[in-house]
């Protein structure tokens, strides 16, 4: 004891994941390369500003004042955001986002498929959904990893730049603290651990497909689910809250 | 056999053509892309067809600026969803000009070129939050009077564009309207927050229909072709008249002190649009023209590397499946 | 100028038992990912059960100078519709 998480943090840290990256991808909105895939990402955007909802909600529910998922999303600082780094990463080009995407879509995939088991039912319930989308994201992602890494140099050339950049980022998502462990011996929480190897995997097939290399012995950079992050997520938080930090207490 | 058929049999000149393709209009019957039709109906509807969908895609970003700024979980699902709206629409749009033989990058040219215009309205910032809700409600219905008329414009495609957008636009205006009639049930600042979005969005909604249709030099023939299908007036008219009430009807104040019902007509009176402003805003002199059109432009830019990679993608997989 | 990708002709199923009915043209380089762009702009409010892709270019149209030979000799057949037969006051349906 004393070290353990409730279910309700840990819920509100899968909320998080959902939140930065849903925002992250809204920024795409109007600002990608053709207007077919400027909806799409919209539509990934909106599934994961709908999970974190989910998230949410429940989180306020089991926290049983005069809480909403608004409070998480809006009430809290930077250190109290416990999303993993990768998220929170500015989109970056087009290449940026999709790698991104494609990482975290084939960890979603998984996880989401063990969260179903989860002994608790209301996530096993947000799991069903969720999978659902992911399943759709998964295939999205990786379609476009092919394209980038099969057409022309300079895609080829930013693909590398941005599996470059994001590798650091990604071994955060298999590190689970002492207190989610506990959560995992409860047959609560995803064990995370139990996922790298597939991912490993996969993405090493994908890339060895389209020539992409893989960093080796690249140092991660971890912290967030301590709530250290990077510089990055402070920017984030001080627009995504601008209205209820400037108004408090109002409804919208 | 019609009498419109026999002349193919025959071979028509232009102006038995011309006639046949109006006997067709007046009867009320769509044209559609292979049919023959005058060159300047084919000219005047590529341009407001094109223009119809840059107003759609340049219309994102006003409200776009508001996604990572949405006060709540819930508004911020429903902007993007909106906004995401606008582009499907610009989407349609571009789709049904496109059966005229215009390609979208074509389209895409004039725009950045500046030869192709795109409603003015979004050259208006968007300050505060419920500038989002001032636009929801103003902007889109001022658009939807317009396209609910436009769905029975000759064009079939562009009719057909019309009823779909129609269509999923009902849920625009509804949320500005939340927007504001929740801003409205608020604080003191709230509303005068939403009262300040209406001081400032009115008159340039109103501008939204275009010119009186004494000065519209378009109108004539593009209601005998059925282009048009109401005047600016009577749309303006009519949106005003629907306003009114749901003004009243949250407590917000309509910037127009001759705005008042006169029985006589059955319409409200109004007073008179600042047409210099129009013209300014029309011809690049609006407060965010040149950002809307940079953002555009920076935008098509930097996705030009992704679609040079579909491009040569598309091509490899041609050329692998002609060697398989 | 050419456009980045080819375009495709979108069709959908808006729900069983009815024809697949055309709903507009979007761009994709290959047709799985126009089938995937046609979920994205087409069915934002799931507004299908089953999406038909076809590229612009693989469809044969009909001329508009063969109006008159496709359909007008159809046209003189007014016994192939329904409405064409009277009925007697009395019966109700047939």
């Amino acid at each position: 004891m004393g070290t353990e998480i409730s279910v309700k943090e840990y819920v509100v840290r899968l909320g998080d994941d959902a939140l930065i990256l849903g925002h992250r991808l809204s920024e795409w909105c109007r600002n990608a390369p053709f207007l077919e895939e400027d909806l799409a990402l919209s539509n990934v955007a909106l599934d994961f500003i709908g999970r974190a909802s989910m998230f949410y909600t429940y989180a306020a529910e089991l926290s049983g004042q005069d809480v909403t998922e608004d409070t998480f999303a809006y009430q809290r600082d930077c250190r109290d955001f416990k999303n993993h780094l990768i998220h929170e990463l500015p989109r970056g080009d087009f290449a940026f986002t999709m790698v991104r995407q494609y990482f975290v879509d084939v960890y979603s995939l998984a996880f989401m498929t063990s969260l179903l088991e989860s002994s608790d039912s209301r996530l096993a319930a947000i799991a069903g959904k969720a999978i659902k989308e992911s399943e759709y994201h998964h295939r999205r992602s990786e379609e476009w990893m092919m394209r980038l890494g099969e057409s022309t140099q300079e895609s080829h050339r930013r693909l590398q730049s941005a599996v470059d950049e994001l590798w650091r980022f990604t071994g955060e998502l298999f590190d689970q603290d002492s207190p989610e462990r506990e959560l995992v011996a409860n047959g609560v929480a995803v064990d995370t651990r139990a996922l790298e190897a597939d991912w490993n995997q996969a993405i090493t097939a994908t890339m060895s497909k389209i020539s992409i290399e893989i960093p080796k012995d690249e140092l991660q950079v971890t912290g967030g689910r301590e709530g250290k992050h990077t510089e990055f997520l402070g920017f984030l938080l001080s627009e995504l809250q601008f209205l209820q930090r400037t108004y408090p207490g109002l409804e919208w | 056999m019609d009498r419109r058929d026999i002349g193919r049999f025959v071979g028509m000149d232009q102006a038995e053509e011309e006639k046949v393709f109006q006997e067709r209009v007046d009867a009320e019957e769509k044209i559609e892309p292979k049919d023959w039709m005058p060159d300047k109906y084919r000219k005047t509807l590529i341009r407001q067809i094109s223009q119809h969908a840059h107003s759609e895609v340049i219309g994102m970003q006003p409200e776009g600026n508001w996604l990572t700024r949405a006060p709540t979980l819930h508004r911020k699902a429903v902007l993007l969803a909106k906004v995401q709206d606008e582009g499907g629409h610009g989407l349609y749009l571009y789709s049904a000009a496109e059966t005229m033989g215009v390609s979208r990058e074509e389209m895409i040219d004039d725009l950045h070129e500046e030869r192709a215009k795109y409603a003015s309205i979004f050259n208006y910032p968007t300050l505060t939050w419920s500038d989002i809700g001032a636009i929801g409600w103003l902007v889109d219905s001022a658009a939807i009077v317009n396209q609910i008329s436009l769905q029975r414009t000759s064009y079939g495609p562009y009719a057909r564009a019309m009823v779909r957008i129609c269509k999923e636009e009902s849920f625009h205006q509804r949320q500005g309207y939340n927007i504001m009639m929740t801003l409205m049930r608020g604080s003191d600042e709230q509303k005068a927050m939403a009262q300040d979005s209406v001081n400032r969005f009115w008159w340039p909604v109103l501008m939204m229909f275009g010119p009186h249709d004494s000065d519209s030099v378009h109108s004539a023939q593009n209601m005998k072709w059925k282009i048009k299908r109401q005047s600016n007036d009577d749309l303006r008219q009519k949106f005003i008249d629907q306003t009114v009430e749901q003004a009243n009807a949250i407590g917000i104040l309509l910037p127009d002190p001759d705005l008042k019902w006169n029985e006589e007509r059955g319409h409200y009176d109004f007073g008179e649009i600042d047409w210099e402003e129009f013209r300014r805003s029309m011809s690049g002199g609006g407060p965010c023209s040149r950002l809307r059109l940079a953002h555009h432009r920076q935008v098509h830019e930097e996705g030009e590397w992704v679609r040079e990679a579909m491009r040569v993608y598309e091509n490899k997989k041609r050329s692998n499946q002609e060697a398989a | 100028m050419t456009s980045h990708t080819q375009l495709y002709e979108i069709f959908i199923r808006s729900q069983r038992g009815l024809d697949h009915k055309h709903v507009g043209s979007l761009h994709a380089d290959d047709a799985e990912q126009a089938l995937q762009y046609a979920r994205d702009v087409y069915t934002r409010r799931s507004e299908g059960v089953s999406i038909w892709a076809v590229k612009s270019s693989d469809i044969a149209a009909s001329q508009e100078s063969d109006c008159g030979s496709f359909y007008d000799p159809l046209d003189d057949k007014p016994y192939r519709h329904a409405s064409h037969y009277d009925l007697p006051d009395e019966v109700k349906s047939l």
